[in-house]
C-alpha cells in the first residue's frame, strides 16, 4: 500500500515522489515537469535539483545540507526553503515519504 | 535564497502557458500536454449524460491495435506526455495492456478513464505491470438502487466498489470521478466520504455538460439553483477540510455562470482527442457540429499536421471567426466565446456567442428553461446506445 496521505515535510522526513508523480525532462519543450493524473506541473531549476535529491533514503536534513554545500548559501536558509516547496507540493498530494525499510 | 527556490506553479489547464513561456500559445499552437483517446464507443453501461457523441462509431470502424500504436508513438515523438485511455469503455478493446504498455514504453504517462465493471483483479494487476500511472472510476452516485438505474446496468456500483479496492491494493493512484445532477447532488457529502472510504487521491465533482446525450436528458438532469450553491459550499467546504488527503476538482454546469467556460481552453489551443474510427478532433462533442470535415489518423497527413493546419482546427482558433458579441468583447481571449457545440447545439451556428455567456441574447430565455426544467417534471432518462436512446420504463423513472 501507499504511504501515508498527508505528510507533514520536517528536517527528518525522507520524502520521495509518489508512483502517479512522475519527473521528467521534456524533450519538446526543453523543461523538466511533473507529470500527474490530469496535471502537468512546472518546477523550476532549484526544485527539479531537490526533488532528483528526494529519493526516499535521503532526509530533508542531508538534501539542505547538499544545497547549502553546493550554494555557499546559510543552511538553516535553505532548509525553511526546501521545507516550503516540498510542504507545498505534499499539500497538492504529490509527496509521500518513504516506508520503513528504507530507513 | 527565497527568490533562489520559486514555488512550483499550481498544476492547472494553463501550464502549457507555463512550460511555453516565452512563445505566445495563441500563435504557435504547441501540441497539447495531454491527449484523450476514445479507443472505443462500446460500452455495458448506458448512461443519459454520456459525453460520446448521439452518433456512436460502430466496433467495425474502431482503428486497429497497429493503428492505435502507431498513434501512440507518433503523440510521444511530437511532445504529447499524457494520454487519457477512455471510451466508451476502454476494457472492451481486448488490446488494451498491449496499448498501455506500448504508450509506457514510448515515455507517455498513461491514464485509464473506465467505468471499471468489465474489470477483474487479474486484468488490473496486468494493466499495472504495464505501467498504467493511474485510474479513474466513473461513479454514478452512492445509494446501489439510484447508481445502478442511471448506468442502466445491474450491480455496477458494487462492481465499482470492488475494482476501487483492488486498484489501491495494487498501489496504483485512484480518482474517483462523480458525475452529478438533480437526481444526486443530495448525496453530495456521502460521495465525498465513499470517496475518502476507498483512499482515493482526488476526487472529480463532475457536474453534467449539457450536450449530446446530456442535452437530450436535460429535462431529467438539471439542478436547480438552490442545489448548485450547496453543493459548491460543501465543496469549498471540504477542501478545506481534507487538504493534502484528498484534491478535489470542480466542475459546474455552466448554464448558471454568467460567463462561458473556456471550453478547451479555447478552440485548438491546448486540447484534441481522437476517436475510436481515428479522427483527431478538437473537443470529444465536436463531430456534433455539421458542417465541419475533420481529418483521421488513417489519412496522409501526420497528427502534427492535422493539429497545425486543418480547417477544422482552424475554423475557431483565436478570435478571427467571431461575431458580435463575442468580437468586440474584452473577454474574447479569456473564454474565446465559450463552447462551439454548445452554440451549435443551442442558437444553430457554432460561431455565435455560447448562450452560457450573460451576453448571449439568448442567454434570458435559456437560463429560464433550465429553471423550469430543474423544477423536476420528469426523471425519467433516455439511455444511451447504438440505436439512438431508449427511453426509461416509466415506473423505474
Amino acid at each position: 500500500m501507499a504511504g501515508p496521505r498527508h505528510i507533514s515535510v520536517s528536517e527528518a522526513s525522507r520524502p520521495v515522489l509518489p508512483r502517479h508523480a512522475k519527473l521528467k525532462y521534456d524533450d519538446t519543450r526543453k523543461v523538466w515537469v511533473i507529470l500527474a493524473p490530469e496535471r502537468v506541473l512546472a518546477p523550476d531549476e532549484i526544485a527539479v535539483e531537490v526533488l532528483q535529491l528526494c529519493n526516499g533514503e535521503r532526509n530533508v536534513g542531508d538534501v539542505s545540507d547538499q544545497l547549502a554545500a553546493k550554494y555557499a548559501a546559510p543552511r538553516e536558509a535553505i532548509l525553511a526553503d526546501v521545507i516550503a516547496m516540498l510542504q507545498d507540493l505534499a499539500d497538492k498530494g504529490f509527496l509521500t515519504e518513504a516506508r520503513e525499510k528504507a530507513s | 535564497m527565497s527568490d533562489v527556490l520559486g514555488n512550483i506553479p499550481p498544476g492547472t489547464s494553463d501550464s502549457l502557458a507555463v512550460l511555453e513561456k516565452q512563445r505566445s500559445t495563441a500563435e504557435t499552437f504547441g501540441i497539447p500536454l495531454a491527449v484523450l483517446l476514445e479507443i472505443t464507443h462500446r460500452c455495458p453501461l448506458q448512461c443519459p449524460y454520456c459525453s460520446n457523441p448521439v452518433e456512436l462509431d460502430r466496433s467495425g470502424k474502431e482503428l486497429t491495435t497497429d493503428e492505435w500504436k502507431k498513434v501512440l508513438s507518433e503523440l510521444a515523438e511530437i511532445g504529447v506526455l499524457q494520454v487519457h485511455f477512455s471510451g466508451g469503455e476502454p476494457t472492451a478493446r481486448k488490446d488494451l495492456v498491449e496499448l498501455v504498455k506500448h504508450a509506457s514504453d514510448a515515455g507517455l504517462y498513461t491514464n485509464l478513464i473506465t467505468s471499471a465493471v468489465l474489470l477483474t483483479r487479474e486484468k488490473l494487476s496486468d494493466l499495472a505491470d504495464a505501467g498504467l500511472c493511474h485510474v479513474q472510476i466513473s461513479f454514478q452516485g452512492v445509494e446501489e438502487g439510484l447508481a445502478d438505474r442511471v448506468a442502466g446496468y445491474k450491480n455496477s456500483h458494487r462492481k465499482k466498489l470492488e475494482v476501487a479496492k483492488w486498484t489501491r491494493e495494487l498501489d496504483l493512484p485512484l480518482t474517483v470521478n462523480a458525475v452529478m445532477h438533480r437526481q444526486n447532488l443530495h448525496h453530495l457529502p456521502d460521495i465525498i466520504q465513499m470517496a475518502l472510504d476507498l483512499d482515493a487521491d482526488r476526487l472529480e465533482v463532475a457536474n453534467v455538460q449539457y450536450y449530446g446525450w446530456a442535452l437530450k436528458n436535460r429535462a431529467a438532469l438539471m439542478p436547480t439553483v438552490a442545489q448548485l450553491d450547496e453543493c459548491t459550499r460543501l465543496v469549498e467546504e471540504a477542501r478545506e477540510q481534507l487538504k493534502g488527503r484528498l484534491t478535489i476538482d470542480y466542475v459546474v454546469p455552466d448554464y448558471y455562470a454568467l460567463r462561458p467556460k473556456k471550453c478547451m481552453g479555447g478552440w485548438g489551443r491546448q486540447f484534441f482527442n481522437i476517436s475510436p474510427a481515428g479522427k483527431v478532433l478538437p473537443c470529444h462533442a465536436a463531430e456534433s457540429i455539421t458542417g465541419l470535415d475533420f481529418e483521421s489518423v488513417r489519412s496522409n497527413h501526420s497528427i502534427a499536421w492535422i493539429w497545425q493546419n486543418s480547417e477544422a482546427f482552424n475554423r475557431y482558433r483565436g478570435t478571427g471567426w467571431m461575431k458580435e458579441p463575442c468580437k468586440s468583447c474584452e473577454f474574447r481571449e479569456i473564454d474565446f466565446g465559450g463552447c462551439r457545440c454548445q452554440a451549435f447545439a443551442l442558437t444553430g451556428d457554432a460561431a455565435n456567442t455560447d448562450p452560457a455567456c450573460a451576453l448571449s441574447p439568448l442567454h434570458e430565455t435559456i437560463f429560464k428553461q433550465a429553471e423550469r426544467e430543474a423544477e423536476g417534471e420528469t426523471n425519467r432518462f433516455l439511455y444511451r446506445n447504438f440505436a439512438g436512446g431508449t427511453l426509461e420504463p416509466e415506473n423505474d423513472a
